[in-house]
């Protein structure tokens, strides 16, 4: 189906793009990158669970720092292996959205609720 | 990103070959679909958290649990596990090389970088079993988990002992540990007390659904069920890739003009690299 380019008509949304081979060159530098981040991150969060004890700083700095660390690997890997950094605004919305605010509410139970759970062993058992 | 193939009409969803997102019916229903999903690990991770919170004194802790490496004797935490994720992390790599290679129509990159994601998928699958096989085998010293009763702590407080995982503290199995502590150090029970405990109690190696002999079974429990969760995700993505192998052989995507398939079944596994990525941080660093 062919399609007439004037102002009226918006453009035909892109499917299963191509590149060149210059461009190819570009996007597997990015992914290698990407890799030697993610790479990196996973090193220091094995070797901080291994040696936070001797080093002299506190559990609450150190779970801090793993979902620090996380949430940046997380990151990488949805903007850049998943592309979602490079889909049009509607369709990031359309998944981060929904995804952030229903995982808040889980946590918000969990926290709130988690207040009560002393009072679980004493009442109910 | 210089020409696109337009979509023909079959494929096309109405409003005139537009779509206000930017993707094919198939990609953004595959992205709804890796929603609901992240929401399904998302509570599982939340529930393990509460009760992990909620038994933070009995929990155990996995650098404990999973200590063993292939062809290697002694201690090593966290190794095994670090080099699993590394292993998913670099069929992550492949798969998006894969998909690059796509882009260009290169047929053989495709089945290059798509073959060796089936291979790092295949290996992790192993190393989960291998990781099942010694959580469930557990130890030659293996715990006693003790039977009905009362324990009263050097601070006056009554705690009660069902269900409570005692450690040995060496093989000579003269002394058991208790998980709860004086001052710093955790409760030691010997002689006669000991004796008591051993025929109340029970010996257990390993770790099902109903007991654990590294601590409260709940930890069993969470670690089967979402690794489990996890493993069969990645046993079908195994599937779904070497289903899309064989096609790419077979030139099937090369006829259709375009690899999005390839695409859409990489969304798929970055997806269950993404939730290894929060698995290994809860479950295992945390």
């Amino acid at each position: 189906m062919e399609h007439s380019h004037d102002h009226h008509t918006p453009e035909p949304y892109k499917y299963a793009v191509h590149h060149s081979e210059e461009e190819g060159k570009k996007t597997r530098r990015v992914i290698w990158n990407m890799f030697w981040v993610l790479l990196g991150i996973t090193t220091v969060e094995v070797t901080l669970g291994l040696i936070w004890k001797n080093i002299g700083i506190s559990w609450g700095v150190v779970k801090m720092t793993f979902i620090i660390l996380t949430i940046a690997k997380a990151y990488y890997i949805v903007a850049y292996y998943m592309h979602l950094k490079h889909e049009v605004k509607a369709l990031k919305n359309t998944i981060i959205v929904p995804f952030v605010l229903f995982a808040l509410y889980l946590l918000y139970h969990i926290i709130t609720e988690g207040v009560y759970s002393g009072m679980m062993e004493k009442w109910l058992y | 990103m210089s020409n696109s193939t337009v979509m023909d009409s079959k494929t096309a969803w109405g409003g005139n070959n537009v779509s206000p997102y930017g993707a094919s019916y198939g990609k953004l229903m595959m992205w709804f679909f890796l929603i609901s999903d992240a929401l399904t690990f998302t509570g599982f991770l939340s529930a393990y958290g509460f009760y992990r919170h909620y038994y933070s004194s009995i929990w155990p802790s996995a650098e404990n649990v999973f200590t063993h490496f292939p062809f290697m004797h002694g201690n090593h935490p966290l190794l095994y596990v670090a080099l699993m994720t590394f292993i998913l992390i670099m069929s992550s790599v492949t798969m998006v090389l894969a998909v690059e290679a796509g882009h260009r129509m290169d047929k053989k990159g495709v089945t290059l970088w798509l073959g060796l994601t089936l291979i790092g998928g295949a290996i992790f699958l192993g190393s989960q079993a291998w990781e099942w096989y010694h959580f469930i085998h557990g130890t030659e010293l293996g715990a006693i988990e003790l039977g009905k009763g009362y324990f009263t702590l050097p601070d006056g407080t009554v705690e009660s002992t069902k269900g409570i995982i005692a450690r040995w503290t060496d093989e000579s199995k003269q002394a058991l540990l208790l998980p709860w502590k004086d001052g710093a150090d955790y409760i030691t029970i010997t002689g006669a007390q000991l004796n008591e405990f051993i025929t109340n109690g029970k010996e257990i190696h390993g770790a099902n659904l109903t007991h654990n002999e590294y601590g409260h079974p709940l930890f069993g429990d969470f670690f089967f069920f979402i690794t489990g969760f996890h493993g069969t995700h990645v046993f079908s993505g195994v599937v779904i890739n070497f289903i899309v192998f064989v096609n790419v052989i077979m030139g099937t995507y090369q006829k259709r003009g375009h690899y999005e398939m390839v695409e859409k079944v990489g969304l798929y596994w970055h997806f269950v690299d993404l939730v290894w990525v929060f698995v290994f941080t809860f479950f295992y660093l945390i």
